[in-house]
């Protein structure tokens, strides 16, 4: 049990240290209680499935002839927010970088950034389902929250 | 008998009187007889056709004046044939009635006779008058002609000359100009020769420029200082100059005679000279000459009216010449605003695009630097609710204060632009006086202790407990101070003394225009923190409030910072009304730095924040929001659901819609409270806001605007402002933000900090 807290630590540490997320998520965290016992679950799945969409329309809108930059920053806006309210770092900085490339109507950049908010995505994505993973562990151990 | 004898001798002296020829040795009575008769008979005969004649022509003419002349005459005449007539019977034999008959008409004939003798001294004056007027009449309709006919010259030359100035005057091409005037004046007055010479750019010498039948004037050039030229510049009439003077021998001399030459001067006018109210004054000392030569063998000579024509044409070509100048400038003067406006133009994308990468890059900045203070400020603040030792929690709390202290200044650092548009605004609050001394001290302290410096506090007895100010810049401010003074000593003492400042020592001589005016409700605290440090030359104290200045001898000694630290001093005491000044009295010989800032007094006027309250600090919130209805508006559905979720945790009851259509229609008078996220693409959020506020009016129900951001720029934070929002918010949310914001609201109504 003492283990496995100090793994979950460890992790979660980490994944502050190489930015993959930041303090936004530990609000989430904080909201977090007997009221609303799955919050961040539940928000991080909203979050999984609005980016898989958002992502499918991008590749989609990029490979059209005539590239609509409006309906591209649209999206990359969105993505933005999405990433930001979870505390996504580098998924939302890859979206500013997308942004700026929008805005130059850069068609190469644009499809530079999106394989690269796409690996950022699924970076986080899996580090996230590993974290609830060995979340759902330590509760089933017998653990409870908060520890961070 | 006798009568019949005398009345024969009367008859014959009357035929004798009427002039008629009688030759006095006729040959016989018979033939003589014969003779009267017939005589008579044409007499009578010329008597009656006369009048009648004189009738039929004076009924043919429609004026005679003299009409009754004419019957009289015509009686007389009728009178006379008549007589003549019945002389034919007194030939013969004849009856006394006859006689009578012939007596009756000699007697009338005498009488009108006499009547018109007597008449005709009259008439006949006036007839004669009547002829002289008809030729005086004659006279002055013939000297009419020759007036008209004048008339007709001169309007034919007026034509002439409106011609030519159209001609002159529909161009503005200087050669175009003066080429017409030549060829139409050569034209128009049928000129042998026409020549127009320029001053040079020396003034000293004429040139030939242009002449008529040479196409290229060789480049004859005479001094202007001839006599000849002299008279003609000096009239502005047209003057007959000698056809032998330098400017009209233009062609080598010919066996002929000469034409008569005349010359004009031209003024070359100037903008200068056109004064607002005259005509141009002719204080230009420029002129051209125009030389006009008539055909030589001619005979003939410059008449007046073409002379006038000569002169109308001059000032028309000078006027042409000047406009033609005028627009040379101006589109000289066109090219050159021109060319400065692209210059102007280029350094202008230059600079926004400066100011561009500065805003991007604070931007940018703004997050990485603000994104590990809130996790430092986080994760100390929830480090400090754990199980730690006293110790720890000492430093816990030192580790807190310093970093928000630090994310102060960031904040303040990296809006450099909110300093300077003057946007920023203090955080009033009451706090405790001497405990911020108290800390700054205890913050300083192991510095200081390091360096083996020797603190002092001296707080006055007047000083209240609890202000009203900010207390995070005033510690700011402190620190700054006493921070300077701690690194600027190698050794000796730093004392810091705090007191009400009076009237006299509220005056900085080095700055006359600060006046302090203390009331009721404020007074100033002075505080001056003193070193025996390095001091500081005289001439650098000016620039010690200048940004990111350091003097040289601070730069030796690797002080560090990056030289901010006085002038945002400086803006903050300003800011608090105050003033803020350093005094040395040379390198070696320590410093002394003072300020003086305007603080609130507590429990006059700010009944609300009473003094045992403090700061309140989020962790002793105690207010809930249990049940508070407030509508969330985002279209992105994680962001509103993290939303919904922090405020579903301070205990609201939330509402959440993804649209502005869909708010207007939830959106009642129970909702306490509307989150809206303005960066909605492509949404005017805005007009969201005036909805409400008109559907709800200024009522006291109506509900909260709070706008959620990620730019904390300006424009967003004045559109906000602009369409009646409440408050602004900067994303992402802490849980601690969202309660200090949401009791705020409640109380004041309307958030005044925004980040």
């Amino acid at each position: 049990m003492e283990q496995l807290q100090r793994k979950l630590a460890e992790y979660t540490t980490s994944l502050y240290n190489e930015k993959i997320l930041d303090e936004q998520f530990i609000q989430l965290q904080q909201l977090q209680d007997e009221s609303n016992p799955d919050f961040v679950v539940e928000v991080v799945s909203l979050f999984f499935e609005d980016s898989e969409r958002l992502l499918n329309e991008l590749a989609k809108a990029l490979n059209q002839a005539n590239v609509d930059f409006k309906k591209l920053d649209a999206h990359v806006h969105q993505m933005k927010g999405s990433s930001s309210s979870i505390g996504a770092q580098r998924v939302q900085r890859g979206c500013i970088a997308f942004r700026n490339y929008c805005d130059d109507r850069n068609v190469e950049g644009c499809l530079k950034c999106l394989q690269q908010v796409k690996n950022e995505y699924t970076l986080v994505k899996n580090k996230l389902e590993t974290l609830f993973k060995l979340e759902k562990q330590f509760v089933d151990a017998g653990g409870s929250f908060p520890i961070v | 008998m006798g009568s019949m004898l005398r009345m024969n001798r009367l008859l014959s002296s009357i035929v004798e009187s009427c002039n008629c020829i009688i030759d006095p040795q006729l040959p016989a009575d018979d033939l003589l007889m014969k003779y009267q008769y017939i005589s008579d008979f044409f007499i009578a005969l010329a008597y009656f056709s006369i009048p009648v004649e004189l009738i039929y022509f004076v009924k043919k003419s429609a004026v005679f004046p003299y009409r009754w002349v004419l019957v009289q005459f015509g009686a007389f005449i009728v009178l006379c044939g008549a007589t003549h007539l019945i002389n034919l019977w007194t030939f013969n034999m004849h009856t006394r009635n006859v006689a009578i008959v012939m007596t009756t008409a000699k007697v009338l004939t005498a009488l009108v006779s006499c009547i018109t003798a007597l008449l005709l001294v009259h008439i006949i004056p006036d007839l004669l008058s009547v002829k002289t007027r008809e030729l005086f009449l004659k006279k002055k309709a013939a000297q009419l002609d020759r007036e008209m006919g004048i008339i007709r010259t001169q309007e034919e030359t007026g034509r002439h000359v409106r011609m030519l100035t159209h001609e002159i005057r529909s161009t503005l091409d200087r050669h175009t100009i003066l080429k017409t005037t030549l060829v139409e004046l050569g034209k128009m007055l049928a000129l042998e020769e026409c020549a127009l010479w320029m001053p040079t750019r020396t003034g000293l010498e004429l040139q030939l420029s242009y002449t008529l039948r040479h196409q290229n004037p060789v480049g004859l050039t005479v001094p202007i200082q001839l006599p000849v030229i002299n008279q003609v510049f000096g009239t502005n009439r047209v003057v007959q100059i000698s056809p032998n003077s330098p400017v009209a021998r233009l062609r080598p001399a010919g066996k002929y005679m000469p034409g008569e030459v005349v010359a004009v001067r031209v003024p070359l006018l100037h903008l200068s000279n056109f004064q607002i109210n005259d005509w141009p004054e002719l204080s230009t000392k420029r002129y051209a000459l125009m030389v006009l030569m008539l055909p030589s063998d001619s005979a003939r000579q410059w008449h007046v009216h073409e002379l006038e024509l000569v002169e109308v044409v001059a000032d028309q070509v000078a006027v042409a010449l000047s406009h033609a100048a005028i627009l040379e400038e101006s589109m000289r003067a066109r090219d050159l605003l021109m060319e400065q406006n692209v210059a102007l133009d280029l350094a202008r994308r230059e600079a926004e695009m400066a100011v561009r990468a500065r805003n991007d890059f604070l931007a940018v900045m703004n997050h990485e630097m603000r994104t590990p203070m809130h996790a430092i400020i986080a994760l100390s603040s929830l480090l400090q609710e754990t199980d730690l030792t006293p110790e720890q929690r000492l430093m816990v709390e030192t580790i807190l204060k310093s970093s928000n202290l630090l994310a102060t200044l960031i904040n303040d650092v990296l809006d450099l632009s909110r300093l300077e548009d003057g946007s920023l605004q203090l955080d009033i609050d009451t706090f405790n006086l001497p405990a911020l001394f108290r800390e700054v001290l205890s913050l300083i302290k192991p510095i200081a202790s390091v360096k083996k410096l020797f603190v002092t506090l001296s707080l006055s007895s007047d000083l209240p407990e609890y202000v009203i100010g900010d207390e995070k810049r005033l510690m700011q401010i402190l620190l700054n101070i006493v921070g300077n003074a701690v690194k600027f000593s190698k050794e000796g003492s730093v004392s810091i003394s705090a007191f009400v400042a009076k009237s006299d020592s509220l005056r900085d001589p080095r700055a006359p225009e600060f006046f302090a005016v203390p009331s009721e409700n404020h007074f100033y605290l002075r505080v001056q923190v003193k070193d025996t440090g390095i001091g500081i030359n005289p001439q650098d104290i000016p620039n010690l409030f200048s940004k990111f200045t350091q003097s040289q001898a601070l730069a030796t000694t690797n002080a560090g910072g990056t030289g901010l630290g006085l002038a945002i001093c400086k803006r903050f005491v300003n800011l608090m009304e105050g003033h803020i000044w350093v005094e040395s009295e040379g390198l070696g010989k320590g410093s002394t730095a003072i300020f003086i800032a305007k603080l609130g007094i507590p429990g006059c006027a700010n009944e609300s924040k009473l003094p045992f309250m403090a700061k309140l600090t989020a962790n002793h919130m105690q207010v809930t929001f249990q049940g508070l209805k407030v509508l969330v508006m985002d279209d992105n559905g994680v962001s509103r659901m993290v939303t919904k979720g922090l405020l579903t945790h301070l205990g609201c009851d939330v509402t959440t819609v993804g649209s502005r259509d869909e708010c207007l229609r939830v959106i009642t008078q129970e909702h306490k409270v509307v989150f809206m996220d303005v960066s909605m693409a492509g949404i005017d959020c805005y007009e969201v806001a005036v909805v409400i506020h008109e559907r709800f009016g200024k009522r006291h129900g109506r509900p909260l605007i709070v706008a959620l951001t990620g730019n904390t720029d300006r424009v967003t934070k004045e559109n906000c402002m602009r369409v009646g929002m409440d408050g602004v918010i900067l994303k992402p949310v802490s849980v601690d933000k969202m309660r200090s914001v949401l009791s705020e609201l409640l109380e004041h109504g309307v958030v005044l900090e925004s980040s």
